[in-house]
């Protein structure tokens, strides 16, 4: 199982399967929470496109109207030209007003949009079973919170309008310029058709040495973490000096295919601007011809525009094949994203419910207020009808086949039954599925084949939210949350009084060190409750299925991280909750195996013997074995 | 320092494997090891039934953190890759407690007949893992509270009584307990 912070080389992006599917969803999510927006940003980013475009085939005017008509008067009066260039200005005014304003309608939506992508991801990830974590490295998944929305970001914010932005200039400005002169629109055209074969060589040549400097990145981001993580174990071992070499090596790579990649990519830039500045030189030699020629009624001023238009046709198409790398690592990133919201959420097809109970004329009904006893629910389905089971704690596996894929099975034929109040203990060597058979009592992984059932009802049948509630689960590393001490406990019964938690805690025998800390039952825990001890950490974990109150309880104890004084404090804590519960517990102390009303010996996923304790002695097999320590030899 | 370090093996508590083939994690001990070495430090430290029955024997690629293979199994290797360093000292901090009992004692045993001229400091929380050293040291808030064999120090020692009774009077470790 991967453990937390690991994180995955970033480089590997793998192939977007269907980018035009991928992009409508994504606009998808935008619209749906700002169609108003969008709305408004198209039509500011075309406002600015043709104000703009407005402006340029003005000059033909300024230039054949005004200009031309003053240099063969003696005295041109200059007011009417005044004039003409204040409605320039007002169209260039317009433009830059638009640009402004869709750029930070934009800052709105995508920050918007991120946020909600966010949420939707984290209440999506609540929902996903355990076996997606079990098969997911933690660092993948932050990942997707992280790099992948980022490059989200600047998709949505710069080059998504960019994109529009262009398309409609590449257009507005095309048809201008075929109404101004054909054969120059040529010219035009197939100097940007050289731009294109450019663009297009340095970018597969840049984007092969970004995909190799993604992949290097990941390498040498994993090598530091590894080594980081294993600091200890490098100075143990004097590897220094290797790791250090090791490091070199990794981070010449990515010095070397950054270096390919930036090489190319900043060729880009010049010999565009260069071939920009060939086109302008040819369409305004062609042009000049053509002008002074009159050849089709052509102007000085349509020259004047059209030269503008030249500039400003060429200029989008480089921006959006300069920004190619970027959509596609945005893509990639989106892919992930939503691939990660299409995860299979933790199917619940349950429909058994528990209920507070209470006995009217002996018979068990539902009851709105909390009484202390719960009930089972039982809606069936044939025809309607409502059954109310007490919850008692009554658990029977039959036959269980379970492996976590199905083409390994690890827990093979598992038959067992415990009665209310009994002690179920599982013993074994590690990895002999002990702590695999209390998952599926929790339904954390679904079985292959045949039947749990909790007091008489399969478990497949019970809601999960439900069945869970009526476990008590203590783990041998507890996982705290941060929030003070009494919040931890809490988490075990939202509603629980305060007096309540001192009185859980009291059992779990925390009480006393609780009250040492600095502020008591107020005291912050954070980061795991990393001020606290191991010991401690499982006094609170104990106190937190305490409050719960289960009917059933499902105990790991510790074995050796705790030292033997605080072990009998956490033992008598459990000791105490048992007490009355049905207890599965993953036994390593003599005493909870001696007192167990069963012991299970589990080998390779098989229980091999089952019996008391005396029983098990008489029988003289592998529990013999293991408890009189003749297991040696064999 | 380096001098120091090459003469002592630490199999730490929280230990790490990094990412790479079973071999290349063994040679982390001692980088000129031959297969051969490798195959019988591991043989020593009880990895070796477990690594040939991969798929891929001792080229099974260990991945970061050696989050493949499983936490007893973990500790085999480390303990094998300190083995082969050939240490003067070798320092075991609690290093078995995921190793099931009746490999530990063999670990143990191993220890104790192929390699008696190392120096070995054994830190345990379990009176049965120290019981059979020469010389067992009872630490009590940071202070040595009592030093000397098993037997003296049931006799001169309360805290160490106290432990022992307590592990071994029903409040003790099941699985120890079949280990020893």
């Amino acid at each position: 199982m991967p453990g937390p912070g690991q994180r995955p080389p970033r480089g590997a992006k793998p192939q977007v399967q269907n980018p035009g599917k991928l992009l409508a969803r994504l606009m998808g999510y935008i619209f749906r929470d700002y169609k108003f927006h969008c709305i408004i940003v198209f039509i500011l980013i075309c406002c600015s496109v043709l104000a703009n475009v407005q402006g340029t085939l003005f000059t033909k005017n300024l230039i054949d109207d005004y200009i031309t008509p003053f240099l063969l008067t003696d005295n041109p009066d200059f007011g009417p030209l005044a004039r003409a260039i204040g409605r320039v200005a007002c169209f260039y005014a317009l433009g830059v007003v638009s640009t402004y304003m869709y750029n930070r309608i934009m800052v709105t939506v995508s920050q918007g949009t991120l946020k909600h992508l966010r949420d939707d991801l984290f209440s999506h990830m609540e929902t996903l079973p355990i076996r997606y974590f079990d098969t997911h490295k933690h660092g993948d998944i932050m990942s997707v919170y992280t790099n992948d929305i980022d490059t989200l970001r600047q998709m949505i914010s710069q080059s998504i309008p960019q994109i529009i932005n262009s398309a409609f200039t590449i257009v507005s400005v095309f048809i201008s310029m075929l109404i101004l002169s054909v054969p120059l629109t040529g010219v035009t055209l197939i100097m940007v058709c050289v731009m294109l074969f450019f663009t297009r060589k340095a970018t597969s040549l840049s984007g092969k040495y970004f995909r190799e400097q993604q992949t290097n990145l990941g390498k040498v981001n994993g090598y530091i973490e590894e080594m980081m993580k294993g600091q200890k174990v490098v100075k143990v071992f004097c590897h220094e000096d290797e790791c250090v070499k090791d490091f070199t090596e990794l981070n010449n790579m990515l010095y070397v295919s950054a270096d390919n990649a930036q090489t190319y990519s900043s060729f880009l830039g010049p010999i565009n601007a260069q071939l920009g500045n060939v086109s302008y030189v040819v369409c305004a030699i062609v042009g000049g011809i053509l002008a002074l020629n009159g050849v089709g009624g052509f102007t000085l001023g349509g020259l004047a525009s059209f030269l503008t238009f030249n500039k400003s046709f060429s200029m989008p198409i480089n921006q959006v094949s300069q920004q190619f790398n970027s959509i596609i690592m945005a893509m990639a990133g989106a892919d992930r994203i939503f691939r990660l919201m299409d995860e299979e959420s933790e199917t619940d097809n349950g429909y058994v419910t528990l209920v507070h109970a209470k006995e009217v004329n002996g018979v068990l009904t539902e009851s709105d207020t909390r009484t202390g006893r719960w009930a089972w629910k039982h809606t069936h389905q044939a025809d309607g009808s409502v059954d109310y089971k007490e919850l008692k704690g009554d658990v029977v596996f039959d036959g269980v086949d379970f492996g976590y894929t199905d083409d390994k099975i690890v827990l093979h034929d598992i038959k067992l039954y415990a009665t209310p109040g009994q002690k179920i203990a599982f013993v074994g060597s590690t990895g002999a599925g002990k702590t695999t058979i209390t998952n599926l009592i929790n339904r954390f992984y679904d079985i292959q084949d045949g039947k749990i059932r909790y007091d008489g009802i399969n478990v497949n049948k019970i809601k999960k939210a439900d069945l869970r509630r009526s476990l008590g689960i203590v783990l041998q590393d507890t996982h705290l949350f941060t929030g003070t001490v009494k919040e931890n406990i809490r988490f075990g019964k939202l509603d629980a009084t305060d007096e309540e938690i001192v009185a859980a805690a009291k059992l779990a025998n925390a009480d006393g060190f609780i009250r040492r800390l600095p502020q008591g039952y107020d005291t912050m825990l954070t980061g795991d409750g990393a001020n606290l001890s191991q010991g401690q950490r499982q006094l609170l974990a104990i106190a937190r299925a305490a409050i719960a109150d289960p009917p059933v309880l499902i105990l790991d104890e510790a074995t050796s991280s705790i030292d033997t004084r605080t072990e009998r404090i956490v033992q008598e804590g459990m000791d105490h909750l048992m007490a009355g519960r049905t207890t599965f517990v993953i036994a390593h102390r003599l005493s909870t195996v001696q007192n167990s009303d069963c012991i299970m010996v589990l080998e390779q996923g098989r229980i091999i013997e089952r019996g008391t304790h005396d029983q098990l002695i008489e029988e003289k097999g592998r529990y013999y074995q293991l408890y009189t320590g003749n297991a040696i030899a064999s | 320092m380096d001098v120091l370090r090459n003469q002592v093996a630490v199999v730490l508590q929280n230990n790490v494997l990094f990412s790479g083939t079973i071999y290349d994690n063994l040679r982390w001990g001692n980088k000129d090891a031959t297969d051969e070495e490798c195959q019988e430090a591991c043989r020593l430290a009880c990895a070796d039934d477990f690594i040939r029955a991969f798929p891929d024997g001792y080229n099974t690629y260990i991945e970061q953190g050696g989050s493949n293979v499983s936490g007893g199994q973990k500790q085999r290797l480390c303990i094998a890759r300190a083995l082969l360093k050939n240490p003067k000292i070798l320092i075991l901090d609690d290093s078995t407690s995921a190793v099931d009992t009746a490999t530990d004692a063999r670990i143990r045993r191993a220890f104790r007949e192929d390699i008696p001229n190392t120096t070995k400091l054994i830190i345990a929380q379990r009176v049965s893992s120290v019981q059979d050293a020469d010389r067992i040291i009872v630490m009590d808030e940071g202070r040595i509270s009592a030093f000397g064999t098993h037997e003296e120090l049931l006799a001169s020692s309360e805290i160490y009584r106290e432990v022992y009774e307590s592990q071994t009077s029903g409040g003790g470790d099941f699985d120890e307990k079949a280990g020893d």
